[in-house]
């Protein structure tokens, strides 16, 4: 009834119909989808900071509190500035920057893969009276990526607040982290010691009490998600360290 | 192809049945049992089953008349893959509008609106109905099987989000008086195996009603 030729040619033309269809779609639309992935970007940031905002006034409460957006490098130089609309340095916009390539880098420059460096963001903000920095962070969990940000006080040691996400970790185990009731032993926690030595903030197995580290450089893993809780562990200690150089050099 | 030229009116006894047919005796979930596992996922809250819902209408609808427009020029030899290639692109097509349009959903829904692509009752409607009658018909029966399915989808949430969260489409419904005297949700709704006795609850109510449905044997 239907010759082979006639199959050939109604797969042909319908695949390359579809096609079509489907990559209009994805044009027309992808503006949209842009603008809900940066909103989401700005309200998980500004959620670190305990800035609660909705997708409709995220926009305007980022440029309200995000007084100065920095790019530094690993020695704590500062590459680029943007502030109020406008470069004083350099530039490259810290939200602009991917941290997933920026982390990729560094790993190949620390195998000596590549001799390029690679530069990391960090957001100004100005809450109250206070002055905020969020850091953003990311890492690998158990299925797949882990990230967040992480809001330090005034001090660059103190905890302010943080917010993480993923992308597809176990529900009821390891997608645990991106709730209240383990984000929220995050605030009031030191990243450096005494000394002023970076410690980061410990993720542990078996509960802060258990162990022999200072609770104010840890919090409790979640039961059940362990491989997710080390890649949070991992992912904050990896982050920061980053930014110790310049933590350091701007302390006062 | 030549046989009958007497147009019937839009909404017939026949026609106004493939609507009406699939929300009671020939329910998608209740009584073909297709669709469980979207059924069970999405149905934690009414938003994202109503959105769940809306989206397979959308599928089924649309997949049944593109199929019945072209039932007889498509090769039976890969009519499979016809129908996948229009029920795929059907779905990224509501999938990349509810990214564009309504993200927070699309995030709860995450891969359940891409599992549509295998959700039986979407071919099973193309190979059951659509490859055999017009367009106009095959319309109808498309969004009667969805909307079959969004009913029960939509009862199974009402009763998931009130007992478990407390909420009704996020407002809070149950007073702050009742928690005050030591009521508290229901956690065990929350999870999967909940909509399933659910599910379970509205067969067994259904078959009880309908006679057409109990098992002569």
């Amino acid at each position: 009834m239907f010759s082979n030729s006639y199959i050939f040619k109604y797969a042909a033309i319908m695949v390359i119909l579809v096609a079509a269809l489907l990559a209009t779609a994805a044009i027309v639309l992808q503006p949209a989808q842009e603008k809900n992935v940066k909103v989401e970007k700005i309200q998980d940031m500004l959620e670190s900071a305990s800035i609660h905002s909705t997708p409709a006034n995220a926009e305007k409460l980022y440029a309200e509190h995000i007084i100065k957006e920095v790019v530094i490098n690993e020695n704590g130089e500062e590459l680029g500035v943007y502030a109020n609309g406008k470069f004083e340095k350099g530039d490259i916009r810290a939200f602009d920057i991917d941290l997933k390539t920026q982390l990729k880098i560094k790993n190949d420059l620390a195998a000596g893969k590549s001799t390029q460096k690679p530069v990391f963001p960090l957001f100004v903000c100005k809450k109250d009276q206070d002055t905020l920095y969020i850091i953003p962070l990311r890492g690998n969990g158990l299925w797949g990526p882990v990230w967040g940000n992480l809001t330090l006080k005034s001090d660059f040691n103190t905890v302010e607040g943080v917010t993480f996400g993923h992308k597809g970790e176990t529900p009821g185990l390891g997608a645990e982290i991106s709730l209240p009731i383990f984000e929220g032993q995050f605030p009031g926690k030191k990243i450096l010691d005494e000394n002023g030595n970076f410690t980061s903030v410990k993720v542990i197995k078996g509960g802060v009490e258990n162990s022999n580290i200072d609770p104010v450089h840890g919090v409790d893993a979640i039961s059940g998600g362990t491989i997710t809780s080390m890649g949070v562990n991992a992912m904050i200690e990896n982050n920061l360290s980053n930014y110790i150089t310049y933590i350091k050099n701007h302390r006062k | 192809m030549s046989v009958e030229k007497v147009r019937e009116p839009i909404f017939s006894v026949k026609n106004r049945k493939l609507l009406t047919a699939p929300l009671n005796k020939d329910n998608p979930i209740t009584v073909q049992v297709l669709g469980i596992c979207s059924a069970l996922a999405v149905t934690v809250k009414l938003e994202p089953a109503f959105v769940m819902a809306v989206s397979v209408v959308v599928v089924t609808a649309f997949s049944n008349l593109i199929i019945s427009f072209l039932r007889n020029t498509i090769p039976p030899r890969i009519r499979i893959i016809v129908q996948l290639v229009v029920i795929a692109s059907l779905v990224i097509l509501v999938d990349q509008v509810l990214k564009a349009y309504v993200y927070d959903v699309s995030k709860q829904l995450s891969v359940f609106v891409g599992l549509i692509i295998t959700n039986c009752i979407v071919m099973g409607r193309l190979e059951a109905f659509a490859m055999a009658n017009r367009p106009w018909p095959s319309f109808l029966d498309g969004v009667g099987n969805g909307v079959g399915y969004g009913l029960i989808l939509i009862i199974v949430a009402f009763f998931r989000e009130l007992l478990g969260s407390g909420t009704l489409w996020g407002f809070n419904i149950v007073p702050a008086s009742f928690y005050e005297a030591g009521y508290v949700n229901n956690g065990f709704m929350i999870l999967p195996p909940m909509a399933l006795i659910l599910v379970g609850i509205i067969i067994w109510f259904q078959r009880a009603k309908n006679n057409d449905l109990i098992d002569k044997s």
